[in-house]
């Protein structure tokens, strides 16, 4: 019987140093598409959410804890994105290597300049982040510096395939920066277009291409959009109407299309991350879907 | 704005410089390569002077926005070297609750026929009342230990009563999927057990952890945990605690008097649900645990029981949302199971007068409840539950009764053929993840003789940092 356990126990923990890939858990699609694009089969990804998924309000499910229980490494954007449910999901792992600060830690905010840091910090403003907005996915200059750290993490960790790490990193690099010319190139119409968003989520798309962003439906970032946010909004798109109310698939479709109704300008749904939509199945197909999207409803 | 004039002035005492004398064509030569020379040399010297301006202005800007900065991040008054005092603060979360109770029975009159209620169980005091007050700090000691501790603060009939409700360290750096905690902590059995009532789905206990838990059970000890590493989670647990809460009485051993198994498994269903389920035991080495007896108006009447005490549960939670999003819509279902056997002797005392019971008790009870998210910040919740005792008592010493039949009673023991259950109504509005408004309704059948309508309103607000909840 007792002999039975320990072989048990032996055959569980040997079938958990066995595998040879290395184990990635990216909180986000575009950190996992990212992965994929740097460690190719060297490594063995797990996407926690989907573009589905609203990230700031995921559960702690058991299965995340499962999945970090064997991650040699955690790939997260941090800056408080995953503060409701990745600091319980680390301490219930019972796994040391991807705790934050280790090796196996790695938040996508530490690489890139954040916008919209708050100069006052108060839950009455919202669901505001203290070390500025998180959502930096939609900046293919950001993915760029990610990608540059996250190649350089994979090598530190995973040394026997770090030649192959970097090899990805500059063939990614090339691809990603001739992509950079032409999205820029064909952006051109869309510089200084007014969009109307659902929650602050595109800052960095509105910082890259010049969009200017006019309204949010949201009346504080996080709170639900409320009837009488949603008619001034209605007022000043009566007096200067957006070219377009642009939704993440996650997001509430009722508030954007009471104002659709209301004023005529034409919802767009963006992928928003990888998976967003049928098209945006990598993360150059989800820049290139997204300009597509916003040069349909450029003047 | 300076630098035209610095230029001006420079050409002006260039051409001061020059000497104003009758001049031959070589010597005019001469003159126009010192003059290139000159020119050459203040040129540069009037480009280095511009870019030292340049420089300084800038430096001067970054100044001004540097202060503006600091002006902002710290109140008047405050010395810079009181952020560096505070940088390795806890974190502090501080949570206030209230309520409005109202019972269509008298409260003092409450029992559960065959149960002891002990510990924190019970019902809120009847009309307006503040509930317990709850302060969290949380941080990592250092490189090996996280710790964290919850004080409450409640009043009582004496005024505000502390009480340290957590206060645990969890080491850091165990490997293989180990954990470990150590302090006082809510044990791990059941799937609301551990879970601060702040956040449980309804204001007030399941019945079945009022009759077997005293609420909820927290006690001194250690604890160790294991999770698999498998796709499905798994977790195995076990405990040993002091015992000096209900279930358990008064801590007689060193190694504790109370021990516990738990296992959890869980996994997803697709990406819309996901689910938990969970068996736990808890066996208690019971001496001189209290509750139970009626109420007389004013006569001190109780009964004492010790002995063996063993407990099993098993827990099922499912949770679903269209696409793993709840932020619309969503669905939790939650049932816990409870069996519970005891063996020993019971105490019944009232006035000067002791009574001896032999007692083996067979309990059983479960709720089960369902909570729906049917608009952004508005759920619903209903929630029944179950509880019934066949316990066996005989009378081995009167001391000073007159009837076995009226001792057996009294002590709260007996079950006086009745099963008590509730069914609850929950409506509440959480207009951010931070603050919760709540009413609810309980048809309360506990009494054999009457039923309970019990109203309450309550408000739950988090201030400060605030942890995640567990699943």
């Amino acid at each position: 019987m007792n002999k039975q356990l320990l072989l048990l126990c032996s055959l569980l923990l040997s079938a958990n140093g066995a595998s040879a890939a290395l184990r990635v858990f990216a909180c986000e699609p575009e950190w996992g598409a990212l992965a994929k694009e740097l460690a190719g089969d060297s490594a063995n990804i797990y996407t926690a959410t989907t573009a589905q998924q609203d990230t700031h309000h995921i559960q702690a499910r058991p299965s995340l804890i499962a999945q970090v229980r064997r991650a040699d490494l955690v790939v997260c954007t941090g800056a408080g994105l995953e503060d409701g449910w990745l600091p319980l999901v680390l301490r219930r792992a019972g796994n040391p290597g991807v705790q934050v600060g280790a090796a196996g830690y790695f938040s996508a905010a530490d690489y890139v300049t954040l916008l919209e840091k708050p100069q006052r910090l108060d839950r009455a403003e919202g669901d505001v982040h203290a070390e500025g907005n998180p959502h930096i996915q939609l900046d293919p200059r950001n993915i760029q510096r990610v990608a540059d750290a996250l190649a350089e993490r994979l090598a530190e960790l995973d040394s026997e395939h770090a030649a192959d790490y970097r090899q990805r990193l500059q063939g990614f690099s090339e691809r990603w920066q001739a992509a950079i010319q032409r999205w820029q190139q064909q952006a051109a119409p869309l510089q200084g277009m007014p969009i109307v968003v659902f929650h602050r989520g595109w800052s960095y798309l509105n910082h890259w291409l010049g969009l200017r962003q006019v309204a949010e439906l949201e009346p504080l970032p996080g709170v639900p959009p409320s009837s009488s946010h949603l008619a001034t909004i209605l007022q000043t798109m009566n007096k200067a109407p957006a070219r377009a109310i642009v939704r993440a698939p996650y997001q509430d479709r009722r508030p954007v299309e009471w104002l659709h109704e209301h004023t005529g300008i034409p919802v767009l749904e963006l992928p928003y991350t990888v998976g967003g939509n049928e098209q945006a199945g990598d993360l150059f197909a989800l820049f290139d879907n997204t300009l597509q999207r916003l040069l349909g409803v450029a003047p | 704005m300076y630098k035209p004039m610095i230029r001006a002035t420079a050409w002006l005492s260039l051409c001061a410089s020059l000497p104003v004398t009758g001049v031959s064509a070589s010597e005019l030569d001469t003159i126009r390569d010192e003059m290139e020379t000159l020119k050459r040399t203040y040129e540069t010297q009037i480009r280095a002077l511009e870019q030292r301006l340049e420089n300084a202005e800038r430096s001067a800007d970054e100044n001004r926005a540097g202060l503006a900065d600091l002006a902002r991040s710290q109140p008047a008054g405050t010395a810079a070297s009181q952020k560096r005092d505070n940088a390795f603060n806890p974190a502090i979360s501080l949570i206030l609750q209230g309520s409005v109770n109202s019972y269509s029975e008298d409260p003092d009159s409450y029992a559960l026929p065959g149960f002891q209620i002990g510990g924190e169980a019970g019902l809120a005091r009847e009309g307006m009342t503040l509930d317990e007050t709850e302060l969290t700090l949380s941080a990592s000691v250092d490189q090996l230990f996280r710790a964290q501790s919850t004080i409450a603060l409640h009043d009582d009939e004496d005024g505000t009563e502390i009480g340290v409700e957590e206060a645990y360290v969890d080491p850091l750096a165990l490997p293989a999927g180990l954990g470990a905690r150590f302090g006082r902590f809510y044990s791990g059995i059941g799937y609301l057990n551990p879970v601060h009532p702040h956040a449980w789905d309804f204001r007030d206990e399941p019945l079945a952890y009022r009759a077997f838990l005293g609420k909820q059970y927290g006690d001194d000890g250690v604890r160790m945990t294991w999770t698999a590493p498998t796709d499905l989670y798994v977790m195995l647990g076990g405990e040993t605690l002091a015992g000096n809460n209900f279930p358990a009485g008064e801590s007689e051993s060193i190694k504790g008097d109370v021990q516990t198994l738990f296992m959890k498994l869980g996994g997803d269903i697709g990406a819309s649900s996901a689910w938990q389920g969970g068996v736990s035991m808890l066996t208690a080495d019971v001496h001189n645990r209290a509750g139970g007896g009626h109420d007389h108006g004013g006569e001190t009447a109780g009964a004492m029981f010790s002995g063996d005490s063993d407990l099993y549960m098993a827990d099922f939670v499912y949770k679903w949302a269209p696409d793993g999003n709840p932020y619309r819509r969503n669905l939790t279902l939650q049932t816990e199971l409870f069996y519970r056997k005891e063996k020993g002797d019971v105490t019944f005392t009232e006035g000067a007068d002791t009574a001896l019971m032999d007692y083996k008790g067979d309990q059983t009870g479960w709720y089960a409840q369902i909570v729906y998210q049917f608009v952004p910040r508005w759920r619903a919740g209903l929630r029944y539950d179950w509880l019934s005792a066949d316990n066996d008592l005989a009378v081995t010493d009167l001391g000073g009764f007159a009837d076995p039949e009226e001792v057996i009673e009294e002590s709260g023991f007996d079950n006086e053929h009745h099963d008590p259950q509730r069914w609850s109504l929950m409506l509440d509005w959480n207009p951010s993840e931070f603050s919760r408004i709540r009413a609810q309704y309980n048809r309360d059948e506990s009494r054999p003789d009457a039923t309970d309508h019990q109203w309450m309103l309550q408000y739950i607000m988090s201030l400060g940092s605030h942890g995640a909840h567990l699943f």
